[in-house]
């Protein structure tokens, strides 16, 4: 299942529609990479909402993701991780750390478009 | 009456079957959406260890119950190569894969109860069960 990846001014906003395959999400991986370079992207959010579960290599591909952007200089933030994926990541020991989260979209663009005038 | 899935894992495309019908199963069987996510998370990891590890395996879940309570129980089998040093092997960061390696005391930590059986050479049987609280 391929992830949508729509374009919003200096943003990139990834929308998972449904479980994503280990191969799903290392599609997303190359595909989020390859975006934010041709876009010039300063900020991406990947929508998580519809994903039913959270495991080690799910958690472990988002991580990357965002630490890719991060050397591209651009931020990513991961909105919609339900509370009970939230809660058995926890319980399964994997964080996201160093990766910001935020509760929905509609935070997670607040949260770039904050950090882009902070910058200019 | 029992309820009971045999899922047969070959690729990381059953990963998503096996607990997209185990969340549906323990849904089935009264587990609140939250109990049903741990569960579901549990058999996205041990799916995911039969694939990287021995290639192909199965998963079968089914209802359990004894006199005072119900719950799920999940077997993960494989004729896998076996894990040499099981002790090492439930610490939490030891992995053989280069992957992070949280994947069975993070299971563990999932359920009420946690066994694991291995033998070099001839594969690896993980069950668990999780009672309804």
């Amino acid at each position: 299942m391929e992830v949508p990846v729509l374009k919003q001014g200096p943003f990139l906003i990834a929308t998972v529609q449904a479980a994503l395959t280990d191969d799903d999400l290392i599609q997303l991986r190359a595909a989020m990479i390859e975006r934010v370079v041709t876009s010039r992207s300063q900020g991406v959010i990947i929508d998580v909402t519809a994903m039913d579960v959270m495991d080690s290599f799910a958690s472990r591909t988002l991580r990357e993701i965002a630490q890719m952007i991060r050397l591209r200089g651009a931020d990513t933030v991961i909105v919609g991780i339900q509370p009970e994926v939230a809660f058995a990541m926890v319980q399964l020991g994997i964080s996201l750390e160093g990766v910001i989260t935020a509760l929905d979209l509609e935070e997670g663009l607040a949260y770039l478009q904050h950090k882009q005038k902070g910058v200019t | 009456m029992p309820k009971s899935i045999r899922v047969q894992i070959h690729s990381d495309k059953d990963i998503v079957s096996a607990r997209q019908e185990g969340r549906a199963l323990a849904l089935t069987l009264g587990f609140s959406h939250t109990d049903s996510t741990l569960i579901a998370t549990a058999i996205s990891e041990l799916a995911r260890n039969i694939v990287t590890y021995a290639r192909r395996g199965e998963i079968r879940i089914r209802g359990i119950a004894n006199s005072s309570r119900s719950g799920i129980q999940v077997i993960a089998s494989d004729s896998g190569p076996g894990i040499a040093n099981v002790r090492l092997a439930l610490q939490d960061g030891y992995s053989t894969s280069g992957s992070l390696g949280l994947g069975l005391p993070g299971v563990k930590r999932l359920v009420d109860e946690f066994e694991l059986d291995s033998t070099v050479g001839e594969g690896t049987t993980v069950k668990i069960k999780k009672w309804k609280s």
